[in-house]
């Protein structure tokens, strides 16, 4: 007889379903302000303890502590928090359109605000971002043209990318926004690339890879890794952990057996793991990682914690999947929220502003529309000819020929 | 008999499977306790359990190389590939293992494993979630490459397939998961209900992979076609009046070249239509094949009406999609020519 029972395997569960209370006992989450900052050229394996941890410092009362709450220009934070408000604007007027008809297609990035803006702004004209679809906010906090997201959204004779692309995959290379694909995480790698070739050149730029929890599956993920631990280029590694990928829980991406911070350690890459839902965190955090890249110090690899408050896009239903109020229950609380707090308490913002503000980018986002609307919606003022553009530099023979087929 | 949609019938497929044969386990990106993007797999965790039917990382070449892997065991794994558009990572896996296990290992190993995923525009998906990319696969000796056209087949095809002792890939036209589209966008949607191709039988029974299906009899042209093409075809016959033969094909590879040589041969004239773009698309095999045992008969050139060489475009799909007014415009200079 065998020593040995049958052999099993396991399919990790999340805490909860939908008819479940909410539960978030999987998640550590340390007092802000007691997670130490090492020094920029710290040997990566003397922070393996920052990626199972989490970097966390505005506290409940809205105070920023510890010594990641390095001061920042009031400008800077307050046009951090305004951005913020203008991208949750955004997404609730595009959620509309959708519903009137107007696009095919939105994805929100409600509640993670915070990540995409905080790291853009500690960021320098010309380095470019490798952005997933849930990062708006990189385009929303910068001088990017309002009506322009609205018309490629809107896929009309203004959208910038002449229709050829899903609804929110925009591309703006004055902008250090990289063609988004829909594929996911083909190209976090690129970032690595892009950063190598700017070190080959002797350029300043550096690169910032973006990838969700669930995408951190995918093998480019791992190419990523394993090229930016060999040639150590100046690139800032990011993973958008928001607990859910469409139905699956972070789990069975193998959240629950490491954090997907921890995965950096296999390359001898430094990683920190990372309150996303605290704008002041983000912001000071990206800092110290830009500024690694910038020094020649190598990559840095982020998890940033936060939660998909939003479904995955129009076409999901998340009540099919998760507790109904799991949103409500999520322990970072706001970003939004957290960081007015924060200039309230420090005097730098009023309820007053913060009602003015929101009233003020919803102004903005609807009259940005309305203009938008004007060049077309759903497709409408899209050319059949642009169909053959751009699939080469210069057309060959057989498309002109297939483009007179089609009569355009 | 009972009434399904496409999306019941490739579940009912995979239920009976599942009931029938302990060997079988489904897996995918959001399969399990959700039943898939598009519901295929809806209830079938509850019923079989997370040891039968899983949700798997978001990694394709993950979700095809550990199905070899289990197949090689002596399973037969049914996987989903969430998109089509999504199944190039799993590219290697399926080219180099999966297609190749039995010949390099002279039968010792083999991989009977069946590779599901939705495929085929019409859903205003843009370049992501819209592609036919069924001749990379048919290019790929060791594999078989199947697509049906509605209910009737998608449940027989799919038992075939989850039987069958060499790996299957099982293309979904997504646009017939709910009724049968014939490219008038503009119109209502059908539904299967009340549709003959959407009256299902209740258990398990087998359509062959390899045998094509007339779908219209006809004497003055032969269309070739698959997948959602078949109703735009039926649209253009209807529409142009033509007298028309419809041959879906429902496998690519095998094909059932009798079928289509028979049909030709008759009609003396050749149309292919599919949705992927045109050069070096599966027409092109057609097209050679027909000419090689059919030169004789035609009596004018083979026509291709497809998808252009170009992305998959987002706004534009509907000047993109081969349409009944292209093909009917095809089959109608084709009439004129002779």
């Amino acid at each position: 007889m065998s020593d040995y029972g049958p052999l099993s395997f396991s399919v990790p569960e999340p805490a909860g379903r939908p008819g479940d209370e909410p539960d978030f006992s999987y998640l550590d989450v340390p007092k802000a302000g007691t997670v130490r900052k090492p020094k920029i050229d710290v040997d990566p394996r003397e922070i393996k303890d920052l990626a199972r941890t989490m970097i966390r410092v505005l506290n409940r009362d809205g105070e920023a502590v510890g010594q990641w709450a390095d001061p920042i220009e009031d400008d800077l934070v307050l046009h951090g928090l305004k951005s913020m408000v203008r991208t949750r604007a955004f997404d609730e007027r595009m959620m509309t359109l959708q519903r009137q008809g107007k696009t095919s297609f939105y994805m929100k990035c409600t509640g993670e605000e915070a990540i995409a803006v905080g790291q853009q702004l500690a960021l320098s004209k010309g380095d470019m971002n490798f952005p997933t679809y849930r990062q708006q906010g990189l385009l929303l906090c910068q001088d990017y043209p309002l009506e322009t997201m609205i018309c490629q959204i809107l896929s009309n004779a203004k959208d910038p990318l002449h229709g050829r692309q899903l609804p929110i995959m925009y591309s703006s290379k004055a902008h250090g926004f990289y063609t988004i694909s829909g594929n996911l995480g083909t190209q976090y790698i690129h970032a690595v690339g892009w950063a190598m070739a700017s070190a080959i050149k002797g350029d300043s730029k550096i690169a910032t890879a973006w990838i969700g929890d669930g995408s951190t599956a995918e093998n480019d993920f791992h190419a990523a890794l394993v090229n930016a631990s060999v040639y150590k280029p100046p690139v800032v590694l990011n993973i958008v952990n928001n607990q859910w990928a469409i139905s699956s829980f972070q789990g069975i991406a193998g959240g629950d057996a490491a954090t997907f911070a921890e995965r950096a350690h296999g390359y001898g890459i430094p990683s920190l793991r990372v309150d996303g839902n605290d704008f002041i965190a983000v912001y000071n955090v990206s800092k110290w990682a830009v500024e690694r890249a910038r020094r020649n110090l190598g990559p840095t690899l982020i998890e940033w914690v936060t939660y998909r408050v939003a479904p995955h896009s129009t076409s999901d239903d998340p009540s099919k999947y998760r507790p109904r109020k799991e949103s409500d229950a999520w322990p970072l609380g706001d970003p939004v929220l957290r960081l007015k707090n924060h200039l309230i308490r420090s005097g730098k913002w009023s309820d007053e502003r913060h009602i003015q503000a929101e009233a003020e980018y919803e102004e903005e986002v609807r009259a940005a529309t309305k203009e938008a609307e004007k060049y077309g919606v759903m497709g409408e003022g899209s050319s059949a000819r642009d169909i053959f553009e751009d699939v080469y530099k210069d057309m060959p023979p057989h498309l002109r020929e297939q483009r007179q087929k089609l009569g355009v | 008999m009972a009434e399904m949609t496409m999306i019941e019938a490739i579940r009912d497929a995979m239920d009976i499977k599942l009931g029938q044969d302990k060997d079988v386990v489904v897996f995918g990106e959001d399969v399990g306790y959700f039943g898939g993007v598009f519901r295929c797999t809806a209830g079938l965790q509850e019923k079989y359990g997370t040891n039968r039917v899983f949700d798997c990382p978001i990694n394709e070449s993950g979700i095809v190389g550990t199905g070899i892997g289990m197949a090689a065991y002596g399973l037969r794994p049914c996987v989903e590939v969430q998109f089509a558009d999504y199944i190039y990572p799993a590219y290697d896996q399926i080219v180099s293992e999966a297609a190749r296990l039995r010949y390099r290992s002279a039968g010792d190993f083999t991989a009977p494993i069946t590779i599901r995923t939705p495929c085929g525009g019409g859903i205003f998906g843009g370049q992501t979630h819209s592609q036919s990319p069924e001749a990379i696969f048919t290019h790929v000796s060791g594999l078989k490459t199947i697509m049906p056209s509605n209910p009737y087949d998608a449940k027989g095809m799919l038992i075939a397939a989850i039987e069958d002792d060499d790996p299957v890939l099982f293309l979904e036209p997504k646009r017939l998961y709910n009724g049968p589209f014939d490219g008038h966008h503009d119109r209502p949607a059908q539904s299967w209900a009340g549709h003959p191709m959407g009256e299902v039988p209740q258990g398990h029974y087998s359509v062959p992979i390899g045998k094509a299906a007339i779908r219209r009899e006809g004497q003055d042209v032969t269309i070739l076609a698959y997948g959602t093409m078949i109703f735009v075809a039926q649209a253009a016959v209807q529409e142009t009046g033509i007298d028309a033969e419809i041959v879906d094909l429902r496998s690519l590879l095998p094909l059932d070249i009798e079928t289509i040589v028979a049909s030709v041969k008759k009609t003396g004239r050749c149309m292919i239509v599919h949705e992927a773009t045109l050069t070096s698309g599966f027409g092109a095999e057609l097209a050679a094949q027909v000419q090689e045992r059919c030169f004789y008969h035609l009596e004018v050139p083979i026509e291709r009406v497809t998808g252009w060489d170009t992305p998959y475009p987002h706004a534009q799909e509907w000047d993109y999609f081969p349409g009944p007014k292209r093909v009917g415009k095809a089959l109608q200079t084709m009439m004129e020519a002779v």
